[in-house]
């Protein structure tokens, strides 16, 4: 048995994930075209491969990494490339980026897959994470952090206790929950391998406790697969249990340190789906071309959870469960809490797209009126990053910068829970957004100036060593040409010595 | 197809200024009944009188200081502040002193300060002490609870009214039936170095606390702890006043029970109760970390046990309350929770 240490905060949201959960997992039929932003997580953007008017095959490289914390991308499906341009891609911004368009051409040949490595326990690790990076694998839990980068312990952090995250705890999003009900046999193979790969002892595969199917699912497995490295750990239905930060003081009793990270502490931690797309990668050698998202909300005709390939258009995913409703008021990527809000449909499906939520006015709130704060310390009670959020709100508010980040601003995880609870109904989390970005610009800013100052600085101090070097070469000229002086003065002495002795001597001859 | 955006969190908030006011107001129902038991309908006049009151100073402050008056007015908490002000008025209280109080609440010690949120001092109590030193003698006049009194004697409904309206009592002077509360009683009589036996022998004493209050004390208590149960105050305060006042009322009681009353005369006499659940536990200038809490609570209990038993007033909960808010923002300077992932 696992001791579970729980998290302080948090809070218990309302599941409305039956809505998506009933039906098993569908394959979104073959669309006319794929939209695929060269950049999908953190890190580097990949490198185009192709033209306009190339035909392409499913899994084929179309856009290569550049740098360490980057990832190829691959072709959703056969077809001819039609564009690289800016188009919408799915982030809070609403920004336009560089993408790959494909009109596919129906047939979906697949390229040739890499050749399986049928025993990962045989091979270097550094393999195995070349095989993840070459698949283009990443985090499917919604970051989607490069997984190679993860799974790459240095000797003086090992990793002790890797994680499977299925506590999926933001209400709505059940792509988790369906995925290891329907493949906990690839999920759990996924984690051995992981495990393999750390050289880690043990792995926890964590799920919230509503999810009964889903526990017996991994169960069954784990009987099947019978890796006593391996267990599954049932965690309280409690949002953020899900954060990574939570679900390892939940299940280690510690914390990350502040700006840390888990492997600090020696930890990892790996989404389920992450788990399932490395082995698939590994054993399969299948490149990341899909993933599970689930279609939801009272906006949506027949919620379900979708096995979508990337590039998908979100209009394709929600048409083909029965389109929108009339009450649909708001599009959502993500979950109601950290989700971001999508202005249009057109936008595609990337690695990191867990849900899309079509609301209704019923389940969300589109206009707030907000009132002055009451310091009723509801938001420092949920909060599970044990910060004042009312006075981070209040230094904010006021563009405290020094204060906010006395107040810890930069442990805010943007759960939302604070924001949620406020009774004045105040946007916290918008606040602190906002402030995170001031201070980043501010520090970009510092750091620029900083350079400009050095380097006049450096100007200035080599205009004064010159300066100094040439009174010093000039005082020293002058003190030779002293010393020449002074040594012809000495000279001249001495012979006057000489001389008045040869006069002395010349008197007493006489 | 095209959405309006709009920053996360997406869900609907959980709670409102308006559902957390107006759950303070219902919780006070029960000691609302029980009281008006024992004291009649004045104070139903009282807190008619003190929210028109409240509601038409805030529509002036906010009117002048250019605030949004329908979405303030709405958050009811110029209501709470005017209910809770008239629940430690004597019930035959002439009006112009309860609008006084309120006005001075309202106007002085919530919007000169600030409005909403930004008041240091508690409004209610504010107002409170600003009539217990303007209003000395009417302060104190207290009616005596109705079954104490022979039958015909206690004033109706309709004579409590004049009597709020003109400031006499009609048929009968209000200084012949007016008496001290108990606290009044035990601070005068213990200063005549009579014994807590003989003085708790008087019939306006009860089992516990003065004769009534005691009651009004439990309605207090139901809708306190209601209000913890649906998480509208948190027990924090409430927990650390009642223990600041029993502490070291137990301690004097044990120490010398003939010259101390006891804790639960303390508990349920004067408006302890009341302060723990409903006026300490205003938000706005309570402290508000966890550790805070509880200093900032048990402070005021202390000092209301402090100034009862050694201070000038027999009732003590404005001014401790008075006191702690002083203490507020060094109490949360010093309570700063540590945040997730720093050094312990
Ligand atoms: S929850 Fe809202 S009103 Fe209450 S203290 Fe926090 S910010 Fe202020
Ligand atoms: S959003 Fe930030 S401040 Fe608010 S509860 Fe979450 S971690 Fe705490």
């Amino acid at each position: 048995m696992q001791t579970l240490h729980g998290f302080p905060g948090g809070l218990a949201l309302e599941a409305r994930k039956d809505q998506s959960t009933a039906k098993p997992l569908a394959r979104v039929p073959l669309g006319f075209e794929y939209v695929l932003p060269l950049l999908q997580h953190e890190g580097d953007p990949a490198q185009a491969r192709v033209s306009v008017g190339d035909r392409v095959l499913r899994g084929q490289v179309i856009a290569r990494a550049e740098g360490y914390l980057s990832l190829p991308i691959h072709a959703p499906t056969s077809g001819t490339v039609t564009g690289i341009l800016p188009r919408p891609i799915p982030h809070p911004s609403g920004l336009l980026a560089e993408c790959i368009v494909i009109e596919a051409d129906g047939l979906d040949e697949a390229a040739e897959t890499k050749a399986p490595i049928e025993d990962p326990a045989a091979v270097h690790p550094s393999r195995l994470r070349n095989r993840l990076r070459e698949c283009g694998v990443a985090g499917l839990g919604g970051a989607a952090f490069p997984t190679h980068v993860k799974l790459n312990p240095t000797a003086e952090r090992p990793i002790e206790t890797l994680i499977i995250n299925g506590a999926q705890c933001e209400p709505y999003i059940s792509c988790d929950d369906r995925l290891l009900r329907e493949k906990a046999d690839e999920v759990v193979a996924g984690t051995a391998v992981m495990l393999t790969a750390l050289h880690a002892s043990q792995a926890l595969i964590a799920i919230e406790n509503d999810t009964p199917q889903a526990m017996a699912a991994v169960d069954e497995a784990l009987a099947r697969y019978s890796d006593d490295r391996i267990r599954r750990v049932a965690v309280p239905t409690i949002y953020p249990e899900g954060g990574e930060r939570q679900l390892i003081q939940t299940l280690t009793g510690r914390e990350v340190p502040s700006r840390g990270l888990p492997a600090d502490i020696g930890v990892i931690c790996h989404n389920v789906g992450t788990a399932r797309a490395a082995w698939r990668a590994i054993h399969h050698g299948e490149a990341l071309t899909e993933r599970v998202v689930t279609v939801t909300g009272n906006g949506v005709t027949a919620p379900r959870n979708v096995i979508a390939r990337l590039g998908t258009p979100v209009a394709d995913l929600v048409a083909f469960c029965g389109g929108y409703t009339d009450s649909v008021a708001r599009l959502i990527m993500g979950g109601p809490m950290m989700g971001f809000a999508l202005g249009s449909d057109e936008v595609s499906v990337v690695k990191g797209t867990t849900c899309i939520l079509a609301a209704d006015n019923s389940e969300i709130l589109l206009e707030k009126q907000s009132m002055p704060c009451i310091r009723c310390g509801e938001c420092a009670e949920t909060c599970p990053a044990g910060l004042l959020p009312q006075q981070l709100y209040w230094h904010a508010h006021e563009r405290d910068w020094e204060g906010v980040e006395n107040f810890h601003l930069f442990d805010c995880i943007e759960c939302g829970c604070c924001d949620v609870v406020c009774p004045s109904h105040i946007p916290l989390v918008q606040y602190f957004r906002a402030a995170k970005t001031e201070i980043w610009a501010r520090q970009r800013d510092r750091e620029k100036s900083d350079i400009a100052r050095a380097r006049y600085e450096q100007r200035q101090a080599r205009l004064a060593r010159e300066a100094e070097e040439k009174k010093r070469r000039h005082e020293e000229k002058k003190k030779a040409l002293a010393g020449r002086k002074k040594g012809d003065d000495k000279v001249k002495s001495e012979l006057d010595a000489i001389m008045s002795r040869v006069k002395q001597r010349k008197k007493g001859d006489n | 197809m095209r959405f309006p955006t709009g920053p996360a969190p997406h869900l609907a908030p959980q709670n409102s200024i308006t559902t957390m006011m107006l759950r303070v107001l219902l919780a006070l129902v029960p000691a609302l009944l029980v009281w008006v038991w024992f004291f009649g309908w004045g104070i139903v006049f009282n807190i008619v009188i003190a929210s028109a009151t409240a509601l038409l100073a805030e529509v002036m402050m906010l009117y002048l200081r250019g605030k949004a008056i329908r979405a303030h007015l709405l958050d009811l908490s110029a209501i709470v502040t005017a209910v809770l002000l008239a629940f430690c008025l004597p019930p035959t209280t002439p009006w112009w002193i309860t609008v006084t109080g309120v006005a001075f609440a309202i106007i002085f010690a919530k919007h000169l300060y600030g409005g909403l949120g930004h008041n240091p001092f508690n409004p209610a109590m504010a107002g409170y002490v600003v009539l217990l030193i303007s209003f000395p003698v009417e302060m104190t006049q207290w009616l005596p609870p109705r079954q104490l009194m022979e039958d015909g004697q206690f004033p109706t409904a309709w004579a409590q009214l004049v009597a709020i309206l003109t400031g006499e009592l009609p048929g009968a002077s209000l200084d012949a039936i007016s008496r001290a509360t108990p606290l009044d009683v035990m601070r005068t009589e213990l200063g005549q170095a009579r014994t807590i036996a003989e003085i708790t022998a008087d019939p306006r004493f009860g089992d516990l606390g003065g004769y009534g209050w005691e009651w009004i004390g439990n309605g207090v208590l139901l809708g306190g702890i209601w209000l913890i149960y649906k998480k509208v105050i948190r027990w924090q305060i409430p927990v650390a006043v009642l223990a600041g006042v029993l502490i070291p009322a137990t301690f004097f009681y044990l120490l010398d029970p003939g010259s101390h009353a006891s804790p639960a005369f303390h508990l349920f006499s004067g408006a302890t109760l009341l302060c723990a659940f409903f006026i300490a536990t205003d938000p706005v200038s309570a402290s508000t970390t966890r550790t805070g809490r509880l200093i900032y609570g048990a402070g005021i209990g202390f000092l209301i046990y402090a100034i009862r038993s050694w201070g000038g007033y027999p009732d003590a909960v404005a001014f401790a309350v008075l006191l702690m808010n002083m203490a507020v923002p060094l109490i949360d300077r010093y309570t700063k929770p540590r945040a997730y992932g720093h050094q312990k």
